[in-house]
Parts: C-alpha cells; sequence; structure tokens
C-alpha cells in the first residue's frame, strides 16, 4: 500500500511540473501570497473572488491554482501579523502578540525567517500524512452507506459550530442558519420550490460564490470602513536579517514540532477552525515554557509553534475534503464547490476515479510550498510595501472584482444581487458576535446532510436506531454526544470560555 | 444585579423569528413520515431547531457577567450606503448600461465611502479599474457583457 502511494505521488509529480499546471500552481500561490498580505483580505476572499476564473480552465490546473492561493495566502497572512501588529488574518491574530514585538526590538527578519521554516517544515509534514493517510481514510470510507455519512457530517457539523470563537449557541445558530440557505432551491428528490420566496432565479438555489463573497467580502468592507488607520511601514528588509541565529533556531525546534502535531492532529477532526487551532498551539507553548512571562515581549516559540499548527492543518484539512467529500472548514467548504463545479464529486471514488487529480494536487503542495520559499525571500522587501497600500484605495477596487467574479458564476447579474443582501446580513451578524464562518460550512453540507438522512431513513423504512445500529455511525453518533457533553459541562464551569479565548 | 447583554438578546431574538418564520413556512411543502420524508420534513426540523437555539441565547443575555466590556456601536452611514449603492449600481448599470460605465461607477461611488477620499482619487482609482476590466475581463476573458450603451450586447 505504501509502495502504490509512492509511485502515485511518482506520477502526480509527472502531472504538476507539466507547464499548464505549474503555471497555474505558481499564478495560485503567488496571487494567494499577494492577497494574503494585504490587511482585510482572507484567503476566503482571494479565494472566491478567483473562483470564476477556474470556470475556464480544466480541473487539474484549476485545482491547483486554487489550493496554491489557500496555503500562498497564509504565508502572506503571517507577514502582516509580524510586521505591522495587524490581526486582519483571524488564524494569524495570535503570531502578532509576540511576532509584533520581536519586529519592535529589531528582529523582525528573525521572526519572518522562522515563520517561513515552520510553515516549510509543517506543510511538509502534512503532505506526508495527507500521502499515507487518504488511502487508508479511503479504505474505510468505501463501507459508509448513507448512515455513516449523515453521522459523520453531523459531528463535522457540531464541531465547526462548537469549536469556533465565541458562543457556542451561536455558533450552531449559525450552521443551521447555513443549512437553511442550503435548502433553498428545487428540492432534488420531488422537485418542490423550497424558499425561493417566488424568484426562479433562485430555482437553483443560492450561489456558493455569492454567499462567500457577501459574508466574507462585503460584510468586512460594510465593518472596516472608515476603521482602518493608514499604516506606514518605517522597517526596510534584507536578505541577510531572516536568518535566525543558531540560539533562536534551538529554542524554536521543539514549538514547531508541537504546533505541527497540534495542527495535523486539528486538520484530522473535521470542523475545526484553523484560528482556534492557532490559539491552541500558542496557549500549549505558553503553558509549557519554563518561563510563560516571556510571551506577548517577543518570544520566539510564540510565532514558530502557532504558524507551524496553521500550515500543517492546511494540509491535513484536504484529507477529508478529498476522501470523504466532507469539508472541514469554510476554505475547504469552497474548494469542494470548486471541485463540484468541475463536476468532480469528491469523496473515496475520488483517488481511484480521478488518481492524477489528486496526486497531482500532492505533488503540487510541495511544489508550491518551495515556491513559496523561492517567492518569499527576494518579494518579501515588495510584500512589505503593499502593506502600506491604503485601504481606501482597496476596498473599491476588491468589490469591483467582487462585482464582476459574481456575475461571471453565472453570467447573470441577479447573483449581484445575492452578494449585496449576504453582505447586509453578514454584517449584521457580525455587529451581534455571530461567528459566520459556520454558515459557510452549514451552507455545503446541508444538502448533503439532507439527502443522506433521507435515503438512511428510507433504507430502515423510517427507524431512527439505524444510526446507532451500524457500527462506525454510532461511533461518530458517540463523538458527537461527547462533544456537546463536553461543551455543557466547560460552560457550565465557566472554562469553557478561557481555553478558547486569547490569552492576553 | 446582572446586566443584560443587548447583544444577545437581539441576536437571540433575530434567531427565534427567523427559526418560527423558516419552519412556518416549511410547513407548507409536503411533510410525509420519517419513512418517507417530504421536502417540507428537514427545513421545519431545521426551523424548530433554530427557534430553540434562539430561545437559549435569548436566556443567555439575562445572564451575561456585570461590567462586560462593551464595544462602542458606531454607525457608519457614509461608508455603508456608498458601499451597497456601489455594489448595486453595478447590477443595474451592467444591464442597462454597459460593462464599462458599471464599472467605472461601482468604484467611485465605493470610493466615496472613506472619508479621506476626495472626488478626485476616486475618479483615479476608477479609471484605472475601468482600464483594468477592459484588459482583463473584457478582452481576455470576454465577459458576456455589453461593454457601452451603445454597443451591440
Amino acid at each position: 500500500m505504501i509502495w502504490q502511494a509512492l509511485s502515485d505521488l511518482w506520477s502526480g509529480f509527472h502531472v504538476a511540473v507539466q507547464p499548464a499546471n505549474l503555471f497555474w500552481s505558481f499564478f495560485g500561490v503567488l496571487i494567494g501570497n499577494l492577497i494574503g498580505v494585504l490587511p482585510g483580505m482572507g484567503a476566503l476572499s482571494a479565494i472566491s473572488m478567483l473562483l470564476p476564473l477556474t470556470y475556464t480552465l480544466h480541473p487539474i490546473p484549476a485545482i491547483l491554482m486554487l489550493a496554491g492561493i489557500f496555503y500562498g495566502s497564509q504565508y502572506g497572512g503571517a507577514i502582516g501579523a509580524i510586521l505591522l501588529n495587524l490581526p486582519c488574518h483571524p488564524p494569524h491574530a495570535v503570531t502578532c502578540l509576540d511576532g509584533y514585538p520581536m519586529t519592535l526590538q529589531g528582529r523582525a527578519g528573525a521572526a519572518l525567517g522562522i515563520t517561513m521554516m515552520s510553515s516549510f517544515f509543517a506543510a511538509s509534514v502534512g503532505i506526508i500524512v495527507m500521502i499515507f493517510a487518504s488511502p487508508l481514510l479511503v479504505a474505510v470510507a468505501f463501507r459508509f452507506g448513507p448512515p455513516e455519512l449523515f453521522s459523520i457530517m453531523l459531528l463535522g457539523l457540531l464541531a465547526g459550530a462548537t469549536m469556533s470563537r465565541g458562543s457556542p449557541l451561536k455558533g450552531v445558530a449559525m450552521t443551521l442558519i447555513g443549512m437553511l440557505i442550503g435548502v433553498a432551491g428545487t428540492d432534488a428528490i420531488n422537485g418542490t420550490q423550497r424558499f425561493t420566496l417566488g424568484i426562479t432565479n433562485l430555482d437553483d438555489g443560492v450561489e456558493l460564490v455569492a454567499l462567500a463573497l457577501g459574508m466574507f467580502g462585503v460584510a468586512e468592507f460594510l465593518r472596516n470602513v472608515n476603521r482602518i488607520e493608514a499604516v506606514t511601514v518605517p522597517i526596510k528588509m534584507r536578505l541577510r536579517d531572516m536568518r535566525p541565529s543558531r540560539a533562536e533556531m534551538r529554542q524554536a525546534f521543539l514549538p514547531m514540532l508541537r504546533g505541527t502535531a497540534v495542527g495535523t492532529l486539528f486538520g484530522a477532526m473535521p470542523g475545526t477552525g484553523p484560528t482556534i487551532t492557532t490559539f491552541i498551539a500558542y496557549a500549549l507553548e505558553r503553558r509549557l515554557a519554563k518561563h510563560p512571562e516571556r510571551f506577548g515581549h517577543g518570544a520566539i516559540e510564540g510565532v514558530a509553534a502557532p504558524e507551524a499548527a496553521s500550515h500543517s492543518k492546511t494540509q491535513v484539512d484536504f484529507i477529508p475534503t478529498m476522501s470523504l467529500g466532507i469539508p472541514g472548514d469554510p476554505v475547504m467548504a469552497l474548494i469542494l464547490g470548486a471541485l463540484l463545479i468541475q463536476n468532480i464529486q469528491p469523496g473515496p471514488q475520488l483517488i481511484t476515479e480521478h488518481a492524477d487529480l489528486f496526486w497531482s494536487l500532492v505533488a503540487s503542495f510541495w511544489i508550491g510550498n518551495v515556491l513559496l520559499i523561492l517567492l518569499n525571500v527576494p518579494l518579501i522587501g515588495i510584500w512589505v510595501k503593499l502593506l502600506a497600500v491604503p485601504y481606501r484605495l482597496l476596498f473599491p477596487s476588491a468589490l469591483f472584482f467582487i462585482a464582476i467574479g459574481v456575475f461571471c458564476t453565472k453570467n447573470d447579474l441577479f447573483v449581484v444581487w445575492e452578494v449585496l443582501v449576504f453582505g447586509i446580513v453578514g454584517a449584521i451578524l457580525v455587529a451581534l458576535d455571530f461567528p459566520i464562518a459556520p454558515i459557510l460550512l452549514g451552507f455545503v453540507l446541508g444538502p448533503m446532510v439532507e439527502d443522506n438522512f433521507r435515503r438512511a431513513l428510507l433504507l430502515s423504512r423510517g427507524d431512527l436506531a439505524v444510526f446507532v445500529q451500524h457500527p462506525i455511525s454510532a461511533g461518530f453518533i458517540a463523538a458527537s454526544t461527547l462533544l456537546i457533553g463536553a461543551r455543557i459541562y466547560l460552560s457550565l464551569r465557566g472554562a469553557g470560555q478561557r481555553l478558547v479565548r486569547p490569552p492576553p | 444585579m446582572r446586566s443584560v447583554e443587548l447583544k444577545d438578546l437581539l441576536g437571540g431574538l433575530l434567531m427565534l423569528v427567523l427559526g418560527i418564520g423558516m419552519a412556518t413556512q416549511a410547513s407548507h411543502y409536503e411533510i410525509g413520515s420519517l419513512r418517507r420524508m417530504g421536502p417540507g420534513f428537514f427545513p421545519l426540523a431545521l426551523g424548530v431547531i433554530l427557534a430553540g437555539t434562539g430561545g437559549l441565547i435569548l436566556l443567555s443575555a439575562f445572564r451575561a457577567p456585570l461590567a462586560a466590556a462593551r464595544a462602542q456601536f458606531r454607525p457608519e452611514w457614509r461608508g455603508w450606503i456608498c458601499i451597497l449603492v456601489g455594489l448595486a449600481a453595478f447590477a443595474l448599470l451592467g444591464r442597462h448600461a454597459g460593462l464599462l460605465p458599471a464599472t467605472f461607477a461601482t468604484v467611485f461611488i465605493a470610493a466615496l465611502g472613506d472619508r479621506q477620499n476626495s472626488i478626485l482619487v476616486a475618479s483615479i482609482t476608477a479609471a484605472a479599474m475601468t482600464l483594468i476590466c477592459l484588459i482583463v475581463f473584457w478582452w481576455q476573458l470576454k465577459v458576456p457583457l455589453p461593454l457601452l450603451p451603445w454597443s451591440e450586447g
């Protein structure tokens, strides 16, 4: 099995280095990196804006490009956090805590250097896990029927709802809202128009890209307009500064390993967001440190661990998405949506039916990560200058990209109105302290949950016990119950908040 | 003395109303039975759970710890209106006038939402984006929208 995986990987490399594929991978990484650096823009907006571009591409370059945007934007996000204390990318917010003090002490180069090393190391571990775990998971997943699929999606949704930041109740509410939005359109089984408000444009349901761009693009602009201060960049970066000293390397080595482990673990669990992962990696380091008071004042461990966690999670996240068809977080939900648009159904059969796609994606991860290191080192000066692009010019231009991008999804101006509505809804929900990431997860998983729920009960003649009679399904149900129980216990003790809240 | 968390109060109420509304709408579709579910079953169940969750959020609003730091809510009408009108302008002008006017209007109106942008800055940004739009989206990607009011769609 291992040899099989390695030889598949080898042929994957062959596909990934074909000029067209290599070009789109590079393009994705570059654009992702660029957008990730820009304040107020994250992986989600970058992927949704460029999603329409993939409609004209073949599936392989399309997916390589989108994946490249994803991890490219993560490299970019860390730069703003370290140099300017800009927590605009939630997963990197925790990097600000020690990264920015390091900048103030004149150790910005070392912080960036260690970030890149941790990222590359963690991504490589994540890729290796993906190579060996995916075929194993697929072997199990082939035995999944509707009850198992329903139960594992339930677990994923619950984890996504309760493990995001803030109140778990609000997370659950948002997941439900997402699922209800997913219901809109023509019912797949008997063709009833549901929640279409009599608008024929909604017969095919709500457009995924419109939802994502409204909630994560327009709503962000509405929240930030006239509130983001212009930043000045005082730092000059040189290549020479980017090499951390030997003492710093030694200090960061174990935290890097532990961060990678945390990220791998959380990546494998469906539903856990990237932000919570980095916060836990940081909290763990502080707990283990001999001198926890150093944290917050430029401890290099506080940079290495969360960045490693974020990158290993990114790679491991692809495992459930590609092999089960169950996305672990909103970005994965978008990538899943992109696969569906290309008429590729993610799931256990993906690795066998589209082996070239799967293995070239894995291969491109490595190529992309090498490209990112090569890009980031010489281009760091340009990225630093980009950070100074004022938000007041950025958001009107981005608004245009959103409008034209979403138009291209269906060549229909109606979806622009959808973006407008979701932008307002998203802004209201954020103002009321609701986490909006679970909405996207609920939206993508909702129809699959309904489908499998209906099928499972059709097969069992309406007997709900079917979900606990199948052993695998029973395991997922037990895990879900445990998750809810733990959350209730923690919130009664008041400790739940302390666990997920960023350390001061 | 307990304080009431206004955000949770409003949020819980909103979810309660939405849940009841969705459930009511779903109950107009065929519900069916567990053995053979109709199209209304699943949304009805989701709506009921949502209403329940909303109720719990509403209750938790009354148990908020005292003196929790609350962010001041400042309305930002100029920014909000300009962004939303800018987006709406794209949908309207895209249909009735063409791609270039739509692009210019969207960027121009949205840019005016920021207090530091002058009309000149907004015009320059909008013109630059219009140029990018012409090259990338019309010429390269061949977006199927008429370019100008008088050009054939």
